[in-house]
């Protein structure tokens, strides 16, 4: 019993360095953000009373609130059409199934082997011919069909009962309804796994962006970051308050559809 | 693997038509539609649920790829291209441009050392929050990839900020006595690439181990008591029945870590902005430069994208090969 307890004190050790190390950066952002910046430069570790005045610097010579807007409708808007568009793609090429559109999906999946870097320059263009550079449209339509999303709902598809689908369309449920009512419904591991993987890429988005939004009154808030950080910004408490804002949001969303997450991925990979 | 619409069809033709087809089959009553009829709407239907999708995916990928190779080969500024003459100088052009070769070298450099540790740290780690005896399994998740929900800019910052001259890194080093004075991380060039492959580490390490804890999961119980029976110790079992099991997950991961070296930015863009002097700067990073830095020249950006393109391409053929040696 207790050679057994032993054997497992590395492991436990391990195991908690690795979560010292993982928490440590995120602990110091947290708290040099309520610090002014001289604490911060001193390493100061310990939470201070800075962080009103931080957050009031920061609003007083950050466009943080457009930023936030800008930020939350293209992750927002981002998410819900993945969610719809690849959905019922991953579910179309499970349940109406053919060899056709299995072919469809060989070459769509090809798409995952393609860099951003690859595309970015004509997308850029497309955009531009198009009149869209600085458009919402131009920012989130790159990223709301991805054959991953696809091939994720497709694979949790795989495990969805016909007889269910049959037993619908006796009851004379058309198929666009026993998509949305009947099987959208036991999909929630899958669509949370989804969803958040598309607002995490979404709301962290920092080089399409940047490409496309030419104007800086449209910036995103990965764009505010990084102009704070090439315009020298000095006051280090702000500048830690701003990275703990823009990081607050996929956090908590994060943290709340973890579980959900973990599932669609084990889902996923089975 | 299941065949949907096998029983589709079976189920539709021992049942009367009007009732398969609902509403609009008791419509067409009179005329009794063929089952093909059935078949064809229902496959209609498939393909326009797919569309929009597929018609994404191909206007924003392959579509623009297929302009970059076009682009490659053109020469000028701005919106006035013209064939370049010869048709490939500007895939010559490349071979003697030091800057493409440095910031290639230093991204190969990122790949190889970087990449290896992850995945190892990455099985290590999914295998100690496998074990049947670990206690508070949820709190030692979350915690190992909550790096994941932060996004990489702001993780830059913060690696930029600790790793100042003046930062954290500096401070606790010295106080411990490790470092008699501090270093100036991103002043040099084997520091500063020191700090964004720690920094890619921080971030990716517990993304990996979720794919690799997942398919762990999915492994067959059985296989593994069965090794136990006959002897095998811990390491043995791990060796030879659970590593075969997860050749293509790590095969996976192996091919998307590649795939995400080689495109990176953000860290280079906003931890090191490149310096000191381009050492750190990521080919993807230069791209950017070339595109949309100073006097565009996207004919010979295109030629950049491609090369990045074809990279990864090779390196993912011969990951995939490998892959399927050990069988």
């Amino acid at each position: 019993m207790t050679r057994t307890t032993l054997r497992r004190i590395p492991a436990y050790a391990f195991l908690s360095v690795a979560v010292l190390l993982s928490v440590f950066p995120l602990y110091f952002m947290a708290v040099s953000a309520t610090n002014t910046s001289n604490e911060v430069v001193a390493s100061k570790l310990l939470p201070g009373s800075h962080l009103l005045e931080n957050f009031q610097s920061l609003v007083a010579s950050q466009p943080l609130g457009t930023a936030l807007y800008h930020s939350s409708v293209n992750a927002i808007a981002t998410t819900l059409l993945a969610l719809v568009l690849c959905s019922i793609a991953g579910y179309a090429f499970e349940i109406y199934h053919s060899r056709a559109k299995d072919a469809v999906m060989a070459i769509l999946l090809l798409a995952i082997m393609i860099p951003f870097a690859a595309t970015m320059i004509p997308l850029f263009r497309l955009f531009a011919q198009a009149g869209l550079v600085n458009s919402t449209i131009a920012v989130i339509l790159p990223l709301v069909a991805t054959p991953f999303l696809i091939l994720l709902f497709r694979q949790a598809s795989r495990t969805f009962p016909h007889e269910i689908i049959e037993a619908a369309r006796l009851d004379g449920l058309g198929e666009v309804s026993i998509f949305a009512r009947i099987y959208l419904p036991t999909m929630k591991p899958t669509l949370a796994a989804a969803g958040v993987i598309t607002f995490l890429f979404s709301w962290n988005n920092f080089l399409w962006p940047k490409v496309i939004l030419v104007d800086n009154a449209y910036q995103t808030l990965p764009m505010l970051l990084s102009n704070m950080r090439a315009g020298y910004v000095t006051d280090y408490g702000s500048l830690m308050l701003a990275v703990l804002i823009v990081s607050v949001p996929t956090m908590i969303v994060f943290l709340a559809l973890q579980r959900s997450f973990a599932e669609g991925v084990t889902g996923a990979i089975k | 693997m299941s065949a949907p619409t096998a029983p589709t069809e079976d189920r539709a033709s021992s049942a009367p038509p009007q009732g398969t087809k609902g509403s609009r089959g008791r419509l067409s009553r009179s005329k009794q539609a063929p089952l093909s009829a059935i078949a064809r709407r229902r496959s209609l239907t498939g393909w326009a649920f797919i569309i929009p999708a597929a018609a994404i995916i191909v206007l924003v990928n392959f579509w623009p790829m297929i302009q970059a190779l076009f682009l490659s080969l053109q020469t000028g500024r701005g919106t006035q291209l013209t064939w370049a003459e010869p048709l490939l100088s500007n895939y010559q052009r490349l071979l003697q441009d030091d800057t493409f070769i440095l910031t290639m070298s230093t991204t190969f450099i990122y790949l190889i050392i970087q990449v290896p540790i992850m995945l190892v740290l990455a099985m290590v780690l999914a295998n100690l929050l496998n074990a049947p005896w670990l206690k508070y399994k949820g709190f030692w998740r979350t915690a190992i990839f909550l790096p994941c929900a932060v996004g990489l800019v702001s993780y830059a910052l913060v690696f930029r900020q600790m790793f100042a001259t003046d930062g954290l890194a500096n401070d606790l080093l010295t106080q411990f006595g490790i470092l008699d004075s501090p270093v100036n991380w991103l002043g040099e060039t084997g520091t500063a690439r020191m700090v964004i492959i720690l920094g890619l580490l921080w971030r990716w390490t517990g993304y990996n181990m979720i794919f690799f804890l997942a398919a762990l999961q999915n492994i067959d119980r059985s296989t593994l008591e069965a090794a136990r029976v006959d002897g095998a110790n811990g390491f043995k079992t791990f060796w030879y029945v659970t590593m075969p099991q997860l050749k293509p997950i790590i095969l996976l991961c192996a091919i998307l870590s590649t795939n995400g070296t080689l495109q990176m930015f953000d860290e280079s863009y906003n931890l090191t902005n490149g310096g000191p002097g381009n050492t750190t700067m990521t080919v993807s990073h230069y791209l950017y430069n070339v595109s949309f830095r100073n006097s565009p020249n996207f004919g010979y950006a295109a030629a950049i994208s491609y090369a990045i393109l074809i990279i990864v391409a090779v390196l993912a053929a011969i990951q995939l090969k490998v892959g399927d040696k050990r069988d």
